[in-house]
């Protein structure tokens, strides 16, 4: 028998891929009412392991079972590793509640990133989230923005949500507001003290300020918004090759062996999540039920 | 003796043969008639083959009959597949076996002893290199099966009795053996019985070398050949595989496919007898004590969870699951692993309750190429 226990990685390397790292939760922030950011660490002083942005890892709720969730703090960032969990189900709800403290697993990270570290000098990236799809886009923008720092190309952040309240890492949206980003955010539902846009935010994107030939877009969030989203950001002229979407499918275990995320010619775990929309998810946009 | 070369043996030399991989700690493991099919079992001797079993197969039907011939490989292929044996129906992944308020993972070990295969056919061996490329050929290798994989032994035994429901011959997987076998037998009935042996290998060939045996002669290859031939010549069933994975991929619409929901049960029995379905559940289950197991099962995109996100199922009708099934079979697998996922093994027809053939689906789409449902045939 090959074990692994919270003081011991020794054994490592001769676990099998389907086995988690076992992580301590060190902090834990409500964003919303049903979203939590779960603050991470290999107990002992190691390591977390080095992800890129976008990427996503696999997380355990012991005796709940494991689940998809995208990193939402920045690649190098000090610190512990951060994931912002949505309660929808059994495992998310049994990370919203768990307490610092608390082991839980950590398989990761997978899949493709959204590629910034790439990105030509002079590039405007506009970014485009809905909901929980920011979670993923906050430690690029965060990273996004020191590169407009450096003057190397602008940021434009459009951000939906439900209402005025289920606005998530509102202090971050500030902080990125404070530091020169063009954010615009809009509710589909108002509330008393609401001053900003009502409506979806493929309205905003017509008149938003930045130069499409020159432009680079990211968006995640529910299928259908990053279906308008990128079809509007290709009305104004952004190449669709150019527009990077993040895709969801069931994901059990995220190294290409299951089988349940396919997306027609994709394993999304494998191929995704962040694929381009020219090409790729424009046509899988089209294809329900796939 | 080196790969490529042949040799004969006879029934007293595939009983060496098997006794020999037993004594070098093979678990050696067969074909076997049992409860009214050819399964799979432990086999210690050529006796406990199938000896004078055939079988009958088309859409929805199986039967096995016995002949009092002297064969032992006078069939084509059983419900079970040799997938099994290395991507298991189920398994545990790892286990807290302690519950003492502090986490420890362990993997259960592995059994010691390889497996021997006595009997697999070319279009298993063909589906066994197809599970190769899913389950080891990517980044991150599944560790068990590739471990299984790699100390296992493959005898695979040429056709010579196809069943009506294959096709192999038109996914270019049999009836005789390719590469991914260590030794090839083709049995071989007038005159006397035996069987002709090729080598595919070095460990093949140390096995053949230490059992009784005899060089080829002008006869025996023309008999192989012949059995070769009629084989051919007896395929049940054929699929037209040209630009096949771009017909299907543009008739995504097709009515076709509300057509055969209509008759698809949506059960499963085609994945669950696929020689490379390799989709699986990856489940936790606790008991009282507070002890965990993640658990690996077989899956099947027939399963309405299989789609499962937040909100429901990505794939909620029948015509939408059947569409995903029979695509990927035969379309999606070629993008995402350069190949067809579909042998021709004739499995899915045969134990399909209803009978519904995929060649048949397949075959209805091109006859109405660009046929596009309207109204409530539509998936989309």
């Amino acid at each position: 028998m090959t074990t692994r226990t919270e003081s011991s990685s020794d054994t490592a390397a001769l676990l099998g891929p389907l086995t988690p790292e076992l992580y301590r939760i060190v902090g834990r922030r409500v964003e919303t009412g049903d979203v939590v950011t779960l603050s991470l660490e290999p107990p002992g002083g190691r390591t977390s392991s080095a992800f890129s942005h976008g990427q996503f890892n696999m997380i355990t709720a012991f005796g709940v079972g494991e689940v998809a969730i995208s990193i939402s703090s920045a690649p190098g960032a000090p610190g512990p590793i951060e994931h912002s969990v949505r309660d929808v189900g059994a495992v998310t709800h049994a990370l919203c509640v768990a307490p610092i403290g608390a082991t839980v697993g950590v398989r990761g990270p997978f899949g493709t990133n959204w590629g910034i570290d790439d990105l030509e000098d002079g590039a405007d990236v506009v970014v485009v989230a809905g909901g929980i799809g920011l979670a993923p886009l906050r430690g690029a923008v965060r990273d996004l923005i020191d590169r407009m720092r450096a003057g190397r190309g602008e940021v434009f952040v459009v951000v939906g949500a439900r209402s005025p309240e289920q606005i998530l890492f509102a202090e971050d949206i500030e902080e990125w507001r404070r530091s020169g980003a063009h954010v615009i955010v809009t509710v589909d539902v108002g509330a008393p003290g609401w001053e900003g846009p009502v409506g979806v935010v493929t309205s905003l994107l017509a008149g938003a300020p930045f130069d499409p030939v020159r432009s680079v877009a990211l968006t995640c969030g529910p299928e259908i918004m990053m279906r308008f989203a990128a079809r509007a950001l290709a009305d104004r002229g952004v190449d669709p090759l150019r527009i990077r979407v993040s895709l969801e499918r069931n994901m059990q275990c995220a190294i290409g062996l299951c089988g349940h995320c396919q997306l027609g010619p994709l394993l999304v775990c494998r191929d995704g999540p962040i694929v381009p929309f020219g090409g790729m998810a424009d046509r899988l946009f089209m294809e329900r039920q796939r | 003796m080196d790969v490529g070369d042949g040799a004969v043996i006879d029934r007293g030399g595939l009983d060496a043969l098997i006794a020999g991989l037993r004594s070098t700690g093979f678990r050696t493991m067969g074909p076997v008639a049992r409860n009214g099919a050819i399964v799979l079992g432990e086999v210690a001797r050529s006796g406990g083959l199938p000896l004078g079993w055939r079988d009958r197969q088309e859409p929805g039907r199986y039967r096995l009959e016995q002949n009092q011939g002297p064969e032992l490989f006078h069939w084509a292929v059983g419900p079970a597949s040799w997938k099994s044996e290395f991507f298991s129906p189920e398994e545990v992944l790892w286990r807290t076996p302690t519950s003492d308020g502090h986490v420890t993972l362990a993997e259960p070990d592995e059994p010691a002893r390889p497996i021997a295969i006595i009997g697999a056919r070319p279009c298993e061996v063909t589906a066994l290199g197809v599970l190769d490329r899913v389950l080891m050929g990517g980044k991150v290798p599944d560790n068990r099966y590739a471990a299984r994989r790699a100390d296992a032994f493959l005898l695979v035994v040429e056709c010579g009795t196809p069943a009506g429901t294959c096709f192999c011959t038109s996914m270019g997987t049999g009836p005789s053996a390719g590469t991914g076998y260590d030794l090839a037998l083709t049995e071989l009935v007038e005159v006397e019985h035996r069987f002709y042996a090729q080598v595919g290998s070095a460990t093949g060939a140390e096995v053949l070398a230490g059992v009784p045996h005899r060089p080829v002669t002008t006869d025996d290859r023309s008999a192989r050949q012949a059995v070769l031939a009629r084989a051919e010549a007896q395929m049940g069933h054929s699929l037209d595989t040209e630009g096949l994975p771009g017909l299907l991929a543009r008739n995504l619409e097709h009515p076709r496919w509300q057509e055969v929901a209509e008759r698809c049960l949506s059960c499963g029995n085609c994945t669950l007898v696929c020689p490379t379905c390799f989709c699986s559940d990856i489940k936790d289950v606790s008991d009282i004590a507070g002890a965990v197991e993640r658990q690996r099962r077989w899956a099947s995109c027939f399963d309405l969870e299989h789609s499962y996100l937040h909100g429901g199922p990505v794939r909620p009708t029948t015509a939408s699951r059947y569409r995903q099934w029979l695509t990927h079979k035969l379309s999606t697998w070629w993008d995402q692993f350069g190949e067809s996922g579909c042998v021709g093994c004739g499995r899915c027809i045969a134990w399909c309750p209803v009978g519904i053939d995929l060649t048949e689906e397949a075959a209805a789409i091109r006859a109405t190429d660009g046929a596009v449902a309207a109204g409530e045939g539509r998936i989309s």
